[in-house]
């Protein structure tokens, strides 16, 4: 009976967590639908602890390490910068994936269930996969997380041979799962796991290394991916149905967010993941012909604030570099005035701006810009030609016009927002410096192109001021 | 028999309009008419005698002989005393009147028994009238005008530039009167490229600035100004002190100034003061389109383009008759809608018809007798005016998730086919129980896969927040670990090691449980319209 109510609350669980997801089609339902996430784990974790499962000994272990848990989370997510959001999910990856790898250990070591035939094999099998991709989860993530704090250089290491050496990894990996099933005693089996795990752990380490900072948000839509399916892979270990539900879901969502990534960039998943840019490596590409040549025209904050105070419709297209300047709220400062003004005022986000998806809708928001005037890239762009001023704040290939116009550029193919179609074009940067593709801009030479040389932030301050002045 | 159309050439002082064109007379010959044009009518509106011969029209050699020959005059400027002695009588006339301004004319050709159709008493707010408003044609080309000459007289570029040899601020150009004049000027003015900001006591036409390219700029008082047939009134003293502010702050701002204020029947507002004048920076241009009235600046000298303090100030009277061809050819159409409404028979005969508002307005004198003014027809439409938004609501996109282009038949069908091996191997070799878990498992793929890419894009970040949230779920794993179970216990179960792996897999989950959730509605929380 009690066992049967279990089930029933984990169907509610899961249907709670289906319509969490669903909730976030809108921002208007998004809020609910994040309280059904909370709803749904409250169920699932409650109908687990009073289950069949969970004897009374468990419980004060169960309640002290979950006031732990728990008040650190809160703790992380109540202090988080909005900036540092990839970090922080790249960081929970981790954690998934090594709670992944521990529940795999103890659930090989707990002989409590014995089992014989094909039933012991798969069960094992399962083990051996779902330890496995906890550690690749827990080891990229780690990596991916060193890689977006910026304690990692964002530059694909490239290892020579190195899909050699993922070769024999996966080899090492085939062997040792046969080697583990014809173990006797959980002790020969150990061992061969172990050996497994340090070859996931190191694999993991390998491929998210050797990924460029701009093809971050596929790596970590990626992981978020993998996470999911460690999730289901437990699930599978330990027959439940509830996990191997929510980690399918989380694993499609993680899929799908990587494929609409590669789509955004036009890359090919596998050459994503098999590292580095293409296969002309992530050194910087220099064409010998076609090399765009001419003067930049340089532009100040007061001309970049007059420009702005005589447009009629305004697109900024925010990039990483917003993020790192923090000044999404300056950013909404001048867009408010603009607004005021009569100004339309609309923001164009290319699907990989940023280090994860989605990432610069977050930080508009939290400078309050509300989110109709934040546009998709295919819903904005037929729309520069009749824009007076676009204004680039720290974006450089997702607006480079030679993945439209030069196919032999790395980027040939890869949508971008025409920027220059507008009747002017401001792109604000630090430097002359190319971006994470090592690919020079043709938009920078352009006729009506200004450059607005400095710091993001301090710069849109001073157009701030001469605007309102 | 048809009636005979005379063409005057226009005999006040300065004037080179004339009141029909070679083009338009060929179509008023269609219509059944004969068409006789005074020697020289269209020299200074560059139409030549003969063109008007070869659109079919016969040239009268001086004014009598041509007034002795028509039946129907058009004509722009309102006749002199010595026109109208020279009038038929019976026969009608077309003309710009002000039979408000002008009684003493008006018992002159009231006198004389002749009919006559004051195009200026034209009611406007009808729609059908507007194809014959002669009124709106020639303001529009003054308000062109106006801009040409504030440019002629202005040193500088209209248009902002950021050239090579350095960077020059677009003008700043404040027109004082939105009607149909002071909206031809905005356009004018804003298509040169200039900064233009316009203000008018009728507050319903202030999206018909911002649509020109124009900068609404309200005075600082509550009043509504708008009065009949589309024209201001005269506004209380409390917003005239409030307006004046406001025309003093613009002169100290702007380069130029179009005034276009006037008042139906009075002498024009005096709205920009000497000391107004001199607050101007030096170079800067006024053109006074009212100087006619006694101008809205009150150091306008009518007809004349003056310096004052520096500040050029433009005068003329005569901005339409400055674009000649222009405003003739328009005149001549109007004119002609006209005809085409007295004529609807199209056998070159006209009747007035008094049943009919637009004609009825028009016409001041019928067949000697006085009918102006007219019964009042209607209020002026002013909300119908205003509900006209400039801005057209923003069409909401409905954004297009997941159609990429098809996979080819070739990689669909190798799809296929390793899904359909793998299926026989796990349906082959695989436990029962298993087999239940596989298909729970490939169904929630399918469930996540249609419900993820119904995720707007601008909440991917919170997706996979909450996703990772969600996928400590394993914590449940742990949970089941972490206790041992109460009985069956197996021999050499080491409890302690099992305990610490699970106690420590569930503070990790937590931390991304509550974490994970926190976060996301944190995130969520920023989101709003």
């Amino acid at each position: 009976m009690l066992a049967n109510l279990a089930n029933v609350s984990y169907i509610g669980a899961t249907i709670l967590f289906i319509l969490s997801l669903g909730g976030l089609s809108n921002p208007e339902t998004s809020r609910r639908g994040n309280l059904y996430g909370i709803i749904g784990m409250t169920i699932a974790v409650l109908a687990t602890v009073f289950g069949p499962r969970v004897t009374a000994a468990g419980i004060p272990w169960i309640i002290g390490t979950m006031v732990i848990g728990g008040s650190i989370g809160l703790y992380a997510a109540r202090t988080v910068q909005m900036t540092q959001m990839p970090e922080l999910v790249a960081l929970m990856h981790s954690l998934v994936g090594l709670a992944a790898m521990l529940v795999g250990f103890a659930s090989y070591i707990d002989t409590s269930t014995v089992l014989s035939g094909a039933e012991k094999a798969v069960h094992e099998l399962e083990i051996y996969i779902g330890i496995y991709i906890g550690a690749v989860t827990f080891s990229g993530s780690i990596i991916a997380f060193g890689k977006l704090s910026g304690k990692i250089g964002g530059k694909p290491m490239l290892l020579p041979a190195r899909h050699l050496l993922n070769l024999i990894g996966a080899l090492l990996v085939i062997y040792f799962a046969y080697d583990f099933m014809q173990a006797h005693t959980p002790i020969d089996g150990t061992l061969a796991l172990v050996v497994m795990t340090v070859v996931g752990l190191l694999f993991g380490i390998h491929m998210v290394m050797a990924i460029g900072g701009a093809d971050m948000p596929v790596v970590v839509s990626m992981l978020n991916s993998y996470s999911g399916w460690a999730a289901a892979a437990t699930g599978f270990m330990l027959s439940n149905d509830l996990l191997i539900v929510v980690g399918a879901l989380v694993g499609s969502s993680g899929a799908i967010l990587s494929y609409i990534m590669c789509r955004a960039m036009n890359r090919n998943f596998l050459s994503v993941i098999a590292g580095g840019f293409g296969t002309a490596g992530g050194t910087v590409v220099k064409k010998a012909d076609g090399e765009p040549v001419g003067e930049v025209t340089p532009i100040s904050a007061t001309e970049t604030a007059e420009l702005l105070g005589s447009a009629k419709s305004v697109i900024i297209v925010p990039g990483y570099g917003m993020a790192v300047a923090q000044a999404q709220h300056t950013v909404y400062e001048i867009t408010k005035f603009l607004r005021e003004k009569g100004v339309n005022v609309r923001f164009g986000i290319h699907p990989v701006a940023g280090r994860m998806p989605g990432h610069m809708n977050v930080l508009l928001a939290e400078a309050k810009v509300p989110y109709d005037i934040v546009m998709e890239m295919d819903e904005l762009n037929e729309d520069f030609p009749t824009t007076d001023v676009s204004i680039v704040i720290g974006a450089n290939d997702i607006v480079n016009p030679a993945a439209e116009d030069d196919p032999t550029s790395p980027i040939a193919g890869m949508p971008v927002l025409q920027v220059w179609k507008a009747k002017t074009s401001i792109v604000m940067k630090r430097s002359m410096a190319s971006g994470y593709a090592g690919v020079d801009n043709p938009l920078f030479y352009k006729e009506n192109n200004r450059m607005l040389f400095g710091d993001a932030k301090k710069m849109l301050d001073e157009v701030l001021v001469a605007l309102k002045g | 028999m048809s009636l005979t159309i005379g063409i005057p050439r226009e005999t006040f002082a300065g004037e080179k309009r004339v009141a029909s064109v070679p083009e338009v007379v060929e179509k008023l010959i269609k219509l059944g008419f004969a068409v006789v044009v005074e020697s020289g009518a269209g020299d200074l509106a560059n139409f030549a005698d003969a063109t008007y011969q070869a659109a079919g029209a016969s040239i009268a050699a001086d004014a009598a002989s041509l007034w002795a020959a028509a039946d129907l005059i058009f004509k722009v400027r309102a006749p002199s005393p010595a026109e109208v002695g020279l009038m038929k009588e019976g026969s009608t006339l077309i003309s710009f009147i002000w039979p408000a301004q002008n009684p003493e004319l008006m018992q002159l050709l009231a006198d004389r028994k002749v009919t006559v159709l004051a195009i200026d008493a034209l009611p406007r707010q009808l729609s059908r009238a507007q194809k014959m408003d002669a009124l709106t044609s020639q303001a529009g080309v003054a308000g062109y005008r106006a801009v040409i000459e504030a440019a002629n007289a202005f040193g500088r570029f209209f248009n902002g530039q950021i050239t090579a040899a350095g960077k020059v601020p677009p003008a700043k150009v404040f027109i004082a009167g939105a009607g149909v004049a002071g909206l031809a000027a905005i356009g004018t003015a804003a298509g040169l490229g200039a900064i233009v900001r316009a203000n008018d006591t009728r507050a319903e036409v202030a999206d018909q600035v911002v649509s020109l390219g124009g900068e609404f700029v309200k005075v600082d008082y509550e009043e509504e100004g708008s009065g009949g047939g589309g024209y201001a009134k005269v506004m209380s003293e409390g917003f005239q002190q409030a307006q004046r502010e406001m025309y003093a702050k613009q002169a100290r701002e702007v380069d130029i100034i179009i005034t276009t204020a006037l008042i139906p029947g009075k002498p024009a507002p005096k709205l920009i003061t000497a000391e107004m004048v001199q607050t101007m920076k030096p170079g800067s241009v006024i053109v006074d389109m009212a100087a006619e009235q006694g101008g809205n600046c009150e150091l306008t000298e009518p007809g004349h383009a003056v310096v004052k303090h520096g500040v050029t100030i433009v005068g003329y009277t005569d901005l339409v008759s400055r674009l000649a061809r222009q405003s003739s050819t328009l005149y001549a159409t109007n004119l002609f809608r006209l005809t085409e409404e007295l004529c609807k028979t199209k056998d070159g005969n006209i009747n007035v018809n008094m049943d009919d508002d637009a004609i009825r307005g028009l016409t001041v004198i019928k067949e000697g007798g006085i009918t102006w003014p007219p019964p009042p027809l209607k209020v002026a439409a002013a909300p119908a005016q205003a509900a006209k938004s400039a801005t057209p609501a923003p069409l909401a996109k409905k954004s297009v998730h997941g159609t990429g282009a098809p996979a080819s038949a070739g990689t669909l069908s190798l799809m296929f086919g390793c899904a359909a091996l793998l299926f026989v191997l796990i349906g082959a070799y695989a436990p029962t129980a298993f087999i239940g878990h596989f298909t729970v498992f490939v169904l929630a793929c399918f469930v996540g896969y249609m419900v993820v890419w119904n995720v707007t894009p601008a909440l991917h970040t919170p997706l996979m927040s909450v996703t990772n949230a969600i996928s400590s779920i394993i914590a449940i794993g742990a949970l089941v670990q972490i206790a041992p179970p109460l009985e069956g216990v197996a021999e050499g179960r080491p409890t302690t090691w099992i305990l610490g792996l699970a106690a420590f897999a569930l503070v990790l989950t937590s931390i991304n449980m509550f974490g994970g959730f926190a976060v996301t509605r944190r995130m969520l929380a920023m989101f709003r319209k």
